[in-house]
């Protein structure tokens, strides 16, 4: 009985809701968009790391005339370093240059983490799942930037530089054919050395439940500092020719073979410029 | 063409609610109300039965009343409110006897509508940012009512294969927020201090109390078949859900979930708002605006409709209910030769 007396002062009184759709207004507060990105956060964050980009790491770039000004593109890049640089270079000189934005996806892992999870959202950050990533390329038609070594890159050490790992299970390849996109290749290099790995620890980041615990030459060097602070390594970008899949977009599978291929021959062309344009670099601090 | 409607849970709020937006329609010829409680709302010409909670005998009902929609609103979404062993009875036993009564031999019902939650989604870290009504969940379901839900809609999908000439509609709703629902996240939306947990800061995605309504009165009025997400446009950040609420955010720690279990006392923490606070969730609701449906609040709205009355309600107080429900006195509105005209007077 006084459960019921309860719960009807919650019930009356009752309108019958209106028929005719009149829209309520929208009081939106901030500018948080439904990936959780934040164009103030982002604006903060441009102007912050602009010095580093273009003082520290004095990004050069190639061939940048080849990411198209609209559509959907899938860009794929190589990962180094502990901490990589290489998604804030590429993301940030994108924008810069081309105005246009980026959708660094990145393993979801950065979501556990509390403040990092919510600052990668706001700041640009998706979670690499196909579901986001169709999405993105596709629906929306944005950029969205991919590294398919996913942890494997940056967790190596540095007597593996510029080595590129295994290209997963190639589901970025999938994802640009199902999504219609092509996919725009980059090489990057400096990135290894701006955070080089001596030592792994895995017992370690396995007791922590981190994908890995690297022992960087920063740490070693400049102490707790050098847990965020790179060595001043140039930065050479070079984006290869966008490539088309001539495949239907929207299959439920693609055949297998053909996507582990174009994924080894995305891997072969990013690994063959690396050694190209290390070969014509004179020095890892001036390029 | 003249509709017979058995709505369940006609003792709860949405019961109640979609009985009234449902006698507002005159194409709906007979109402009938089910409730394991008295009804707490008036109704103006819907028949209301008491019954058990999981509805043991709504075989015979259904039998006698020759009912063509069944509209299953009383599905628990809200783990504070009832023990787990209660919610499993009502969510699973009770759609079990429902589409029993359903799917019995010489069956009238042509039409069942469920109100199900995007709680089957769950909330992870590794959840896509946007869930489709075929999206799996990411991670296996870690409390009592979201697996409530799953094994509910799990029957309701084997139910609609076996009697493929029964619509079957199920709907996911969002978060509720509106001008008289009062759920977890109200009560602590109404608080001058709402729970969060450090370092996160979820998107959210809302839908209003009567876009509910509405959507089930669409799809029952259309006999529209199919699995929904219901939710309002866009999403919104929960520290903004709480400054348009003008509440302060107290972050609760991270790192150990049974640390804030004390406080969940304090706060109103379900267990399944404690995922949703740290990971929120998002669902496409294109197929249900693609059936016709319009929305009149997004997400951003449900949470303004929803902090506008409590203000009032803060100012002008709370009318007390002034309605009991009368068995007698109903019966005798009804199917007394004396009643003539409607008995209105609430």
């Amino acid at each position: 009985m006084t459960a019921e007396k309860k719960r009807s002062t919650a019930i009356v009184p009752i309108r019958i809701p209106a028929e005719a759709a009149e829209p309520v207004c929208d009081p939106r507060l901030s500018d948080v968009d439904e990936w959780g990105r934040s164009e103030k956060t982002r604006a903060l964050a441009r102007a912050l790391y602009e010095p580093i980009y273009s003082k520290w790491f004095r990004v050069e770039w190639e061939g940048l005339e080849k990411i198209p000004t609209e559509g959907g593109a899938l860009l794929v890049a190589n990962h180094a370093g502990a901490i990589p640089s290489d998604a804030p270079v590429i993301m940030h000189g994108i924008e810069k240059e081309l105005e246009r934005p980026v959708y660094g996806l990145a393993d979801y892992f950065f979501r556990t983490v509390p403040v990092v999870g919510t600052l990668w959202a706001r700041a640009g950050g998706v979670s690499a799942r196909p579901g986001n990533a169709y999405r993105l390329l596709k629906e929306q038609q944005q950029l969205a930037l991919v590294f398919p070594e996913g942890t494997k890159g940056p967790s190596k050490s540095f007597t593996d530089r510029y080595q590129l790992r295994r290209f997963g299970r190639g589901g970025f390849v999938e994802i640009a054919m199902r999504a219609g996109v092509p996919i725009i290749p980059i090489a990057v290099i400096g990135s290894e050395e701006a955070m080089p790995v001596v030592l792994r620890l895995p017992t370690l980041a396995k007791a922590l439940g981190l994908p890995y615990f690297p022992i960087t030459a920063n740490l070693l060097t400049m102490g707790p500092l050098g847990i965020v602070m790179p060595f001043p390594a140039k930065f050479k970008l070079r984006v290869l020719d966008p490539i088309y899949f001539d495949v239907p977009a929207d299959q439920e599978r693609y055949s297998k073979s053909r996507v582990m291929e174009e994924a080894e021959h995305i891997r072969t062309s990013i690994q063959e410029n690396v050694y190209d344009m290390l070969r014509d670099r004179r020095s890892v601090w001036f390029g | 063409m003249a509709r017979r409607v058995l709505v369940t849970g006609a003792d709860t709020f949405w019961g109640g609610r979609m009985i009234q937006a449902l006698e507002a329609d005159p194409s709906m010829d007979v109402i009938l109300g089910m409730g394991a409680k008295m009804p707490s709302v008036p109704f103006e010409r819907a028949e209301f039965v008491r019954t058990d909670q999981n509805y043991s005998i709504l075989n015979r009902i259904v039998k006698a009343t020759q009912v063509d929609t069944i509209l299953h609103t009383f599905m628990i979404t809200n783990s504070a409110t009832v023990s787990n062993r209660a919610m499993h009875e009502i969510n699973v036993i009770g759609t079990m006897n429902l589409l029993a009564a359903a799917g019995a031999p010489g069956s009238t019902v042509r039409h069942i509508v469920v109100k199900s939650s995007t709680l089957v989604y769950g909330s992870s870290a590794s959840d896509p940012s946007t869930f489709h009504e075929d999206t799996p969940r990411s991670s296996p379901a870690r409390n009592s009512v979201e697996r409530a839900l799953i094994e509910a809609e799990g029957l309701v999908r084997d139910f609609s294969e076996d009697n493929p000439s029964t619509l079957v509609t199920v709907l996911r709703f969002a978060n509720v927020l509106g001008t008289h629902l009062t759920t977890p996240i109200s009560r602590n939306l109404s608080r001058p201090v709402c729970p969060s947990i450090f370092g996160f800061d979820p998107m959210l995605q809302f839908v209003e109390q009567d876009d509910v309504v509405r959507a089930l009165l669409h799809v029952t009025r259309g006999s529209i078949p199919g699995l929904y997400n219901v939710a309002g446009d866009g999403r919104l950040p929960w520290s903004e859900v709480a400054s348009i609420c003008g509440t302060r955010l107290v972050p609760l720690s991270p790192f150990t979930p049974l640390k804030i279990r004390p406080l969940s006392r304090l706060f109103d923490l379900p267990r399944e708002l404690e995922d949703l606070l740290r990971y929120g969730r998002g669902v496409d609701t294109r197929r249900l605006a693609a059936t016709g449906f319009e929305y009149q609040a997004t997400s951003a709205g449900a949470v303004q409709s929803f902090i506008k009355a409590l203000r009032l309600r803060r100012s002008a107080g709370n009318k007390p209910g002034s309605y009991t429900y009368e068995h007698d006195v109903e019966q005798f509105f009804r199917h007394s030769p004396s009643v003539t005209g409607a008995p209105g007077g609430d």
